[in-house]
């Protein structure tokens, strides 16, 4: 079996099985990671373009080792360093990039729905690196991977998601990939945080952290886009800690021994405790690891590299 | 020079009835309507064969931006009007929002002029309600209705100020003009992509909630209230403007509306269907698909009095770009006729008496334009000859129009425009134009 399209946009369009055919292919992978000598040659002669138009430290690196890890050659693009800076279009880049030889472009972009324009535009695999307020496919891979890891499989399992899901990418693609795949996810957030309508997708919201936390086997703790809040959605990042902080005390109220994740970067003190964040229940120093592991499977799959 | 159109089925707009006959045209008016008229025409007449196909008053489409001058890379008088022949239209009313902007007479004589030499179809030039768009001051009313507008807006924005508002509702009615509304608070639309609601949620574009839109109105039908001036608010998009729009009226306000074609057909899922093809993005957005069906129930019982495309030509440089990058808007006028009669008048979701009728007597009335939107002895000879039954698909890269940002494009549709009459001259036939 293979990934049905060329590229990795979203995991609304991704069906199950694609799903775990990754997950599968990442726990075949992984152990490469823990080599002395971190170097396969599946990958060799392949060209892969990172483009990451927004500040990013753990996706890019990760992609970009996973890509080293197997041999491929990389290219790393950013914004201020490209001649996006001066008004070249997206459109013109994506040209300029497919005419050089890439084999996949790695992109993540402020605006919702690029990596849909930027793959019709060109033949080379792309990869949803985060688009806008839309999707984060591969965090959410990893992410499932992560709970897989730990619980065998996501059937069953409730994951509450808390914090500002109206302009998470990370929570639309747990969402979808974790409804999918079984789980109940309950949402917990302020009103003015939650997207409308999103009991259509098969998931319940809460304004109060201690309605959906019962009952709960992973707690996932999304970020706090400061950098969005100019708006005044909440008053204060005060009254949001307050209500909304996952510590100590309000992670007791889910299953004992329930899961704890965070995306990264983490807002300590704001959405999440440090007591908690470096407590024996978090996994989001492991979520990094699986993410790179998740991500040379993406690439191995889609490049469709030589016996592995 | 005589023009015969022999053996159509003639619709009558108001009954709905069907009546096979004929019209006979002559110095730009309608000579004879009616079974065997073609009798009583001088023998030397052009004869247009309507047999087997409708023929109606000329389609009227009251908003259209033709983008001349100043955004000729869009559209322009000559495209424009030709893009309007090719779909039906013998008349466009064509919006204020060029460079430089429509809000004083010269402007106005220029359109006109510019339409007389070089258009294909009728061309009413509206003015705008404050001068440049600004929405500060009034943009010179009395002089541009004096010149020939039919109305006055700001469209593409709202006119935000309200004290602005009232004034404008107040003075135009010193010339009898409506005001049209493009109605949209601000803040509530502010960097709004789509349509608020599950759907801008999944794709993760920020929406504009159908209050931003009848906010606006409730407070522009209270302006009206008070001032007693003429109300038109384009592009209603929702049940819950409509249902503004009917406690006004209910009020005696004289308040009327529009509704375009993409409303009446495609709702907000269409976005994500389409994976962000920019041509979905509308302002006013797709709505949901109880919006399309208020829109229709409404259209049907004749509380939306006029159909018309919001035809807004936009380059491959100002679409082909990012979902927020992209302009608002899509052309209408040579998938409106064929959309309409596939989608709504094929489908029972409208008649074609009230699918024409928005088209021909609505707008006409509305408006005022005097000879236009009925087919009655006197009367300008514009006259839209539809073929019911010819299947085809719609091809933007065939358009008359300078610009192919449809989101109809590639649709398998049944009815077509078979011949356009502009005071008494076959412009168009069979999809080709008369040069």
């Amino acid at each position: 079996m293979a990934l049905q399209a060329k590229d990795v946009l979203s995991l609304q369009e991704m069906g199950p099985e694609e799903m775990n055919l990754i997950l599968d292919t990442a726990d075949s992978l992984r152990e490469v990671i823990y080599r002395p000598i971190k170097k396969v040659p599946t990958l060799r002669g392949k060209t892969i373009i990172t483009f990451f138009h927004e500040p990013s430290t753990r996706t890019r690196t990760s992609f970009e080792l996973a890509a080293k890890f197997m041999s491929a050659d990389t290219v790393n693009i950013s914004t201020t360093t490209s001649a996006i800076v001066k008004g070249e279009s997206l459109k013109d880049t994506a040209y300029t990039l497919q005419a050089m030889g890439a084999d996949c472009l790695i992109m993540r972009h402020g605006i919702s729905g690029s990596c849909h324009y930027l793959s019709r535009l060109v033949d080379a695999s792309v990869i949803n690196a985060g688009d806008g307020m839309h999707e984060h496919p591969t965090q959410g891979l990893l992410d499932m991977y992560t709970i897989r890891r730990h619980k065998g499989s996501l059937e069953g399992l409730k994951v509450a998601i808390v914090g500002d899901v109206l302009h998470s990418r990370v929570a639309r693609s747990d969402i979808w990939g974790m409804t999918k795949s079984g789980a109940e996810v309950v949402l917990a957030g302020p009103r003015t945080l939650l997207p409308d309508g999103f009991e259509q997708l098969g998931v319940r919201s809460y304004t109060a952290v201690e309605e959906a936390l019962p009952g709960a086997d992973v707690v996932y703790v999304l970020r706090v886009q400061r950098e969005r809040q100019g708006k005044g959605l909440v008053p204060s990042m005060r009254e949001y800690a307050r209500q909304y902080c996952i510590n100590g005390r309000r992670l007791a109220l889910a299953k004992p021994g329930a899961l704890l994740m965070h995306p990264g970067p983490m807002n300590r003190g704001i959405e999440i405790g440090s007591d908690v964040a470096d407590g024996a229940q978090s996994l989001i120093v492991e979520q990094v690891t699986n993410g790179v592991a998740v991500r040379m499977a993406i690439l191995y799959l889609l490049l469709g590299g030589a016996a592995a | 020079m005589t023009l015969v159109v022999r053996g159509g089925r003639i619709l009558d707009v108001e009954t709905g009835a069907l009546n096979e006959g004929d019209v006979v045209c002559g110095d730009g008016k309608i000579l004879a309507v009616g079974p065997a008229a073609a009798a009583g025409a001088s023998a030397g007449a052009e004869v247009l064969d309507a047999t087997g196909m409708v023929v109606t008053p000329g389609l009227i489409d009251m908003h259209v931006h033709l983008r001349d001058p100043g955004l000729e890379y869009k559209e322009d008088i000559v495209s424009g009007t030709r893009a309007a022949a090719a779909g039906g239209f013998t008349s466009v009313c064509c919006m204020p929002n060029t460079q430089p902007v429509v809000d004083h007479a010269a402007m106005v004589g220029f359109i006109q002029d510019r339409a007389k030499r070089l258009g294909v179809v009728n061309v009413y030039p509206i003015g705008s309600v404050s001068k440049n768009l600004e929405g500060r001051e009034l943009a010179e009313i009395g002089d541009m209705a004096a010149a020939g507008i039919v109305a006055v807006t700001d469209d593409g924005k709202p006119v935000w100020n309200s004290e602005l508002m009232r004034t404008a509702l107040l003075y135009s009615s010193m010339y009898g003009i409506p005001v049209i509304a493009h109605s949209e608070d601000p803040h509530l639309a502010e960097d709004g992509q789509m349509h608020f609601g599950t759907w801008a949620g999944v794709l993760g574009l920020r929406g504009i909630p159908g209050a931003a839109e009848a906010s606006m109105i409730a407070r522009d039908c209270m302006l009206a209230e008070l001032t007693g001036g003429r109300l038109h608010v384009a592009h209603v998009s929702t049940e819950l403007s409509l249902s503004v729009i009917r406690w006004a009226r209910s009020r005696g306000v004289k308040v009327t509306c529009e509704v375009t074609p993409h409303h009446l057909v495609l709702t907000d899922e269409e976005v994500s269907r389409s994976a962000y093809d920019t041509n979905t993005k509308v302002n006013p957005p797709l709505r949901t698909a109880a919006d399309v069906e208020a829109c229709r129930a409404a259209l049907r019982s004749g509380e939306i009095q006029a159909i018309a495309s919001d035809h807004a030509p936009h380059s491959p440089d100002d679409k082909d770009v990012e979902y927020n990058l992209a302009a608002n808007g899509v052309i209408g006028l040579e998938t409106t006729v064929p959309v309409l009669l596939t989608e709504l008048v094929g489908k029972g979701h409208a008649g074609l008496a009230a699918v024409v009728r928005a088209m021909t007597a609505g707008p006409a009335g509305l408006l005022g334009l005097k000879g236009k939107g009925r087919l009655a002895v006197g009367m300008d000879a514009d006259i839209t000859v539809l073929n019911l039954d010819k299947s085809w698909r719609i091809e933007p890269a065939a358009f008359q129009s300078r610009s192919r940002n449809t989101p109809f494009g590639g649709w398998e549709v049944r009815g077509a425009a078979a011949a356009t009459i502009v005071a008494g001259r076959v412009v168009q036939r069979n999809g080709q134009l008369s040069d």
